[in-house]
């Protein structure tokens, strides 16, 4: 039997380009927030899990070893890594969750990290792919990622310049959201017509519509039901976790209704008991790197119909007055030290229905929605909290 | 900060020399490329023309013993014009990458489509199109390689 498991304790770092301390002292600082949120000391902590980017993203290629358990409190304890590209942050986040819901641990620890400043992102993401087959064609993220956004463009009876201009405003909007988050990295006011005219990196994305490369580190503390409610009086408790996979080969699957993406979040709202998303979620933290993406998510996550995420934008229902406020935290538009940035949306949930967002707390958040994405739709992840359990 | 004299940060490299099987799915594939041949391998239980041809369906999960020869022209499932550089990237910038479902298959793979003025990028939207046709274009000595095709042309 699954044991509930409630976040207690949350810490990021200041994300941003973070030459002056070396990869260990990053994951430090998250994690001595974190255990100063929670009001614990590291003894407390009976296991950790961490992860970031394929290794020679960074080029120390066990960073498990470099900082997993020094840096993150883990010697003489398990300490598994967890490494999942772009959803590793997520990956790790559930890992953690498992931990305490199997019975094994009561209290655990979650970590993830970056230093994207230290080595060559997309360098590193061209090799990410076989040699054989896929190499020679991939164009970094923004290359594989915008030929899904141009399918999307063509794929539904919208002109293509409702779309393009949602997604430009889908821009304006997480970078204005940011300077409310005193963790983000790119903070910038910015009008639709900057993103418009912003040049293109590869068509359709232009460059406002591209996440930074960010230094940072984030970390989650779990504990059980019993625990939890003797840590903290505001647990942020796990409604509902899921994780899909999808064909390597990207045209296995239709890459805009993409069936990972869809089943991940049937499964979540199941465990979490949500049928309607839109009226029940009160919070979303989308994995956004392109603001493409965010809107395909809209739509396989059931905010709306296939091909109306354009709507959704126009009508302010995901600004933070609307119904279903996205990324209130600036998303991964703003900051992305990728294997922090999906628990990140972990965290960003976790303290929306804890009340302790600060200046972009949506009021009275009582459920929120998270998610990550690795490789090209490859790993998908949804974590729901909520203030009760 | 650091102290007068002593850098910040330390710049190095690391190169290493990997050899890749190419696996049994993938001999097939490649010598048909070398006879100038695109080889896909149809699923005995869903009966899905996979190209590049596979070993075994993903889906179902059964190996796949049958190939079968798909054409070499095909549709434009999506595309993108890459203009910024970057390290280890495939090719020099401007160029178009594309997702080709050749005739014949229920797959598709990437590659480069060519002979179309990039410069600009008007220009490119007008030609290069989801669902436009295009054929291979082949290299003339060809060794076993994905790039034995040069590129597709649009028809």
């Amino acid at each position: 039997m699954v044991r509930k498991v409630a976040v207690v304790g949350v810490g990021q770092t200041v994300h941003g380009k973070r030459r002056e301390v070396s990869f260990p002292e990053l994951v430090h600082e998250a994690v001595k927030r974190a255990l100063d949120d929670a009001n614990l000391t590291i003894e407390e902590i009976e296991a950790v899990v961490s992860g970031s980017m394929p290794a020679p993203m960074e080029g120390v290629n066990a960073p498990h070893l470099y900082w997993g358990d020094d840096a993150a409190g883990a010697v003489l304890k398990p300490n598994m890594r967890v490494a999942t590209c772009g959803t590793t942050g997520m990956s790790v986040a559930q890992s953690g969750y498992y931990h305490v819901a199997s019975g094994m641990f009561d209290v655990v620890l979650a970590v993830g990290a970056e230093k994207q400043y230290e080595g060559e992102a997309q360098g590193t993401m061209n090799t990410v792919g076989d040699a054989h087959f896929s190499r020679p064609f991939v164009p970094g993220a923004p290359g594989v990622f915008a030929q899904q956004s141009n399918e999307y463009l063509h794929r539904y009876d919208v002109p293509e310049e409702k779309i393009r201009l949602a997604a430009a405003e889908v821009s304006v909007r997480n970078h204005l959201d940011a300077f409310d988050n005193p963790y983000a990295h790119i903070k910038i006011k910015i009008k639709v017509d900057d993103v418009l005219n912003s040049r293109i990196i590869c068509y359709p994305i232009r460059l406002l519509d591209v996440c930074p490369q960010s230094d940072g580190a984030c970390a989650i503390i779990y504990a059980s039901e019993e625990r939890a409610r003797k840590i903290t009086d505001t647990p942020a408790w796990v409604k509902g976790v899921a994780y899909c996979g999808n064909e390597y080969w990207s045209s296995d699957n239709d890459s805009v209704e993409n069936p990972g993406t869809i089943e991940v979040a049937r499964r979540a709202y199941k465990m979490a008991g949500i049928t309607n998303p839109l009226k029940q979620l009160d919070v979303a933290e989308v994995y956004n790197p392109f603001t493409f993406q965010e809107m395909m998510h809209y739509e396989c996550f059931g905010f709306c119909k296939p091909g109306e995420a354009y709507k959704l934008v126009e009508e302010g229902i995901v600004s933070r007055s609307g119904e279903l406020p996205c990324d209130p935290s600036g998303g991964v538009l703003s900051t992305n030290p990728i294997g922090a940035t999906a628990m990140v949306r972990v965290v960003e949930a976790a303290l929306q229905v804890t009340g302790k967002a600060g200046a972009h707390q949506i009021p009275d958040a009582e459920t929120a929605f998270s998610n990550g994405l690795g490789g090209a739709n490859h790993l998908i992840s949804v974590m729901i909290l909520s203030r009760t359990p | 900060m650091a102290e007068e004299g002593i850098k910040s940060v330390k710049y190095g490299a690391i190169q290493l020399p990997y050899r890749w099987s190419i696996g049994e799915a993938g001999l097939k594939f490649f010598q048909g490329m070398k006879n100038k041949k695109i080889m896909g391998s149809k699923c005995p239980k869903c009966g899905k023309v996979l190209v590049p041809g596979r070993k075994f369906c993903s889906t179902c999960f059964v190996d796949i013993p049958d190939w079968v020869q798909v054409s070499d022209k095909g549709t434009i499932e999506s595309w993108t014009l890459v203009t910024y550089p970057y390290i280890n990237q495939p090719a020099n910038p401007p160029y178009i990458i594309a997702r080709i479902k050749l005739d014949g298959a229920d797959s598709s793979f990437h590659h480069y489509i060519g002979e179309v003025d990039i410069s600009d990028l008007e220009n490119v939207k007008k030609q290069v199109k989801v669902g436009a046709k295009v054929q291979a274009v082949w290299r003339d000595k060809t060794v076993g390689d994905i790039m034995d095709i040069q590129y597709f042309k649009l028809i």
